[in-house]
C-alpha cells in the first residue's frame, strides 16, 4: 500500500469537506429558506440560519397550498407523485421480466426481431417522441389520469436486458429439477426464478423509484388539472407568477419535499442504490 | 444467446411478452413513426390540407438562424456541463479513494445529489443567485459585478451549466470511484517504488487506467446534458433571456407548445432521434471495449 504522508491526508480530508460544502449548500439554503418570513426574504434580507416558521410554513404547504390562485395543497402532489413513480417503477420490473423470461426460456418465431424491437426503444426517449406521443394519450382519453402519467414510459430496454443477462447465469440444472417434480413454465418462473431475482429487482426498483419520482416533462404536458399535478410539475407552477408574489418560503419547503423521498432511498439503501446504477448502466 | 434447457409452448411466450410489446408499439413506434411521416408534410394554415414536400422541413429549419444557435448552444452547453463536473468529480473520487478514516460517510455525502430531480435543482440554484433576493447574488454585486442572469443572456447561460454540472457531480463521482477502486494497487506501488511523485502517479498510472471510465462518462453527461437539462432550463430561466438558453429539446418543446408548425416540430424530434442514436451506439461501441480492455 502506498502510504499518503500525514500532510497529504489532511489535504485529502479538506478537499472532500470542501466538495460536500459545494454539494450541500444549495439544500442548506432551501431548508434554511423554508422556516423563514417571506417578506425578509422577498427582501434580500434572507438569514444563513434557520428561522422560526417551520412549522406553519410545511403546515400550509402540505395541506394548503400557496395563497395565490393556484392553490394546490403539496400533500396531494406528493401522493400523486408517489403514484406514478410506483407504476412506473413496478410496471417497468414486472413487463421486463416476463418479457425477459419468454425471450431466454423459450425458443419461438419472431424470438429476436421481438427482442430487438425492445431493446430499440433505448434510443427513443421521451423527449423526441413528445407531441405525437401526447397526441395518442390524448386520442385514448388519457390525459389527466394516471394510466396516461405512468403507461408512455413503462417499457424498459435496460431492465428487459438486465433480466435476459441474469437469467442467462442461473443454472440450466434448476430447470430440470423442477420439471422433473413436474413444474410446469409459470410454476417455474414463480417459484424457483423470482426468488432468485429478487436482488435484481430490489435494485432496479430503487432506481427506477427514483427515476419516476424525477420525471419532469411528460407530466408537464399531459396534466392540466391541478389535482392531478406531479411535485415537479406543481413546483415550477408556484413561481410562475411575477417575481413580487413568489411566497418563497413555502416554494423552498416544496423542494426540500420534493427531494425527501428520492434522497431517503438513495441513503437508506445505498448498496442497493449502487447496484442498480451500475448495472443499469452496463 | 440462448438456453439449452427450455420450454416448450406455443403461446405463452407471446402472452408473455405481449405487454411490453403492445406498450412499445404504441407509445414508442407509432409516435416515432408520426414524427418521420409528419417531417415530411406540410400543413396549410387552416389544418385543413397537408402536401407531402420531401425534405423541405428540413431545408427550412437548417436556414433557420434560431435553431442553428440551438444547436451550437446544445453543444457547448454540453461540453461546459461535462467538462465542469467531470473535472470536480474526478478531483473527488481520488481524494476519496484514498485511504482515508471515513471514507464511507464522505461517499454517502457526495452521492445524495443524484436523487435531486433537474427542477428542483433549478429551483434552488435560481434561488441562490436571483438578481433581487438570492443569497448569493448578494456576494457577487459586493464583489462589482453586475449580475442578472435574468437579463444578461450569457450569465443565464452560466447559471444553467453551473447548476446542470452540480446534479452530476454524484454520479461522475460514483463511477469515478468504482473506476479508480478497479484498478490493481500494485500498480501505484510499482509507480511510487520507481519514484513517481503523486502528482506524476495520477498523470502517468491513474489517468490512462480511468481512460475507459473517462470516456464512458463523457457519453453520458452529453446525453444528459441534452435532454436532463429541459427541467432545470425550464424553472430557471424557460430559455431566456431571449432565446439565449434555449437548447434543442427545449426547443422541440416550446415550438411545439405554440401549436406553430407541426411539421418544423416533427423534423426537429427527427434530427434529435438521430443524435440519440448516434450517442447510443457509440457507448454501446465503447462498452464492447471496455468488457475486453
Amino acid at each position: 500500500m502506498v502510504e499518503e504522508e500525514g500532510f497529504r491526508r489532511y489535504v485529502a480530508h479538506a478537499i472532500l469537506w470542501i466538495g460536500i460544502a459545494i454539494v450541500a449548500f444549495p439544500v442548506y439554503i432551501a431548508i434554511v429558506a423554508s422556516t423563514q418570513d417571506n417578506a425578509l426574504i422577498a427582501n434580500g434580507q434572507m438569514s444563513l440560519l434557520p428561522g422560526g416558521h417551520f412549522f406553519e410554513v410545511y403546515y400550509q404547504t402540505i395541506f394548503v397550498g400557496t395563497s395565490g390562485s393556484t392553490r394546490e395543497p403539496v400533500g396531494n402532489m406528493m401522493l400523486n407523485s408517489l403514484v406514478m413513480a410506483l407504476l412506473i417503477a413496478v410496471g417497468k420490473i414486472a413487463i421486463s421480466i416476463i418479457s425477459a423470461y419468454a425471450i431466454v426460456y423459450f425458443r419461438f418465431p419472431f424470438r429476436m426481431p421481438i427482442f430487438w424491437i425492445i431493446f430499440i426503444t433505448l434510443m427513443l426517449p421521451v423527449e423526441v417522441r413528445i407531441y405525437p406521443t401526447y397526441k395518442i394519450v390524448a386520442d385514448l382519453h388519457m390525459l389527466d389520469s394516471y394510466a396516461g402519467l405512468a403507461l408512455p414510459l413503462i417499457a424498459s430496454a435496460t431492465a428487459t436486458l438486465l433480466f435476459r443477462q441474469f437469467f442467462m447465469t442461473v443454472p440450466d440444472e434448476l430447470l430440470e429439477a423442477s420439471r422433473i417434480d413436474g413444474a410446469g413454465p409459470l410454476r417455474f418462473f414463480w417459484d424457483t426464478l423470482l426468488p432468485l431475482s429478487r436482488t435484481n429487482m430490489a435494485a432496479l426498483f430503487v432506481i427506477l423509484f427514483i427515476l419516476g419520482w424525477n420525471q419532469y416533462l411528460w407530466p408537464l404536458l399531459i396534466t392540466t388539472r391541478d389535482d392531478m399535478q406531479t411535485i415537479q410539475v406543481g413546483i415550477r407552477k408556484m413561481i410562475t407568477t411575477t417575481d413580487a408574489l413568489t411566497e418563497w418560503p413555502v416554494v423552498m419547503a416544496t423542494a426540500v419535499l420534493a427531494m425527501l423521498p428520492p434522497v431517503f432511498v438513495v441513503v437508506a439503501m445505498q448498496k442497493l442504490f449502487v447496484r442498480g446504477l451500475v448495472e443499469t448502466e452496463k | 444467446m440462448q438456453k439449452q434447457a427450455i420450454f416448450q409452448s406455443r403461446l405463452l411466450p407471446y402472452a408473455l411478452v405481449a405487454p411490453q410489446l403492445a406498450i412499445v408499439l404504441i407509445f414508442f413506434y407509432w409516435p416515432a413513426l408520426q414524427a418521420v411521416v409528419q417531417s415530411f408534410l406540410l400543413q396549410d394554415a387552416f389544418g385543413l390540407s397537408t402536401t407531402f414536400v420531401w425534405f423541405d422541413n428540413y431545408i427550412e429549419l437548417f436556414r433557420d438562424r434560431a435553431y442553428f444557435e440551438a444547436i451550437v448552444r446544445t453543444f457547448l452547453f454540453s461540453f461546459a456541463i461535462a467538462l465542469s463536473s467531470l473535472s470536480f468529480a474526478l478531483l473527488l473520487a481520488v481524494m476519496a479513494d484514498k485511504p482515508l478514516r471515513g471514507s464511507m460517510l464522505y461517499r454517502t455525502l457526495l452521492i445524495w445529489p443524484y436523487a435531486v430531480a433537474p427542477p428542483v435543482v433549478g429551483v434552488l440554484w435560481i434561488f441562490m443567485l436571483h438578481p433581487s433576493l438570492g443569497v448569493l447574488a448578494r456576494y457577487l454585486r459586493a464583489m462589482g459585478i453586475d449580475w442578472n442572469p435574468l437579463l444578461d443572456g450569457d450569465q443565464a447561460a452560466a447559471l444553467i451549466i453551473l447548476a446542470a454540472a452540480w446534479k452530476q457531480i454524484s454520479y461522475n463521482f460514483l463511477f469515478f470511484l468504482a473506476g479508480l477502486q478497479a484498478i490493481p494497487r500494485s500498480v501505484f506501488e510499482a509507480a511510487a517504488i520507481d519514484g513517481a511523485r503523486p502528482m506524476r502517479r495520477f498523470w502517468t498510472v491513474t489517468f490512462p487506467l480511468l481512460s475507459p471510465t473517462i470516456f464512458f462518462l463523457l457519453v453520458v453527461n452529453i446525453v444528459y446534458a441534452f435532454f436532463d437539462t429541459f427541467g432545470i432550463i425550464d424553472t430557471m430561466t424557460r430559455g431566456g433571456p431571449g432565446t439565449s438558453t434555449v437548447t434543442l429539446v427545449y426547443k422541440v418543446y416550446s415550438d411545439g407548445l405554440l401549436g406553430g408548425n407541426l411539421g418544423s416540430s416533427a423534423a426537429q424530434s427527427v434530427i434529435l432521434m438521430v443524435m440519440v442514436i448516434v450517442l447510443t451506439g457509440i457507448q454501446f461501441r465503447f462498452v464492447e471495449r471496455k468488457v475486453t480492455y
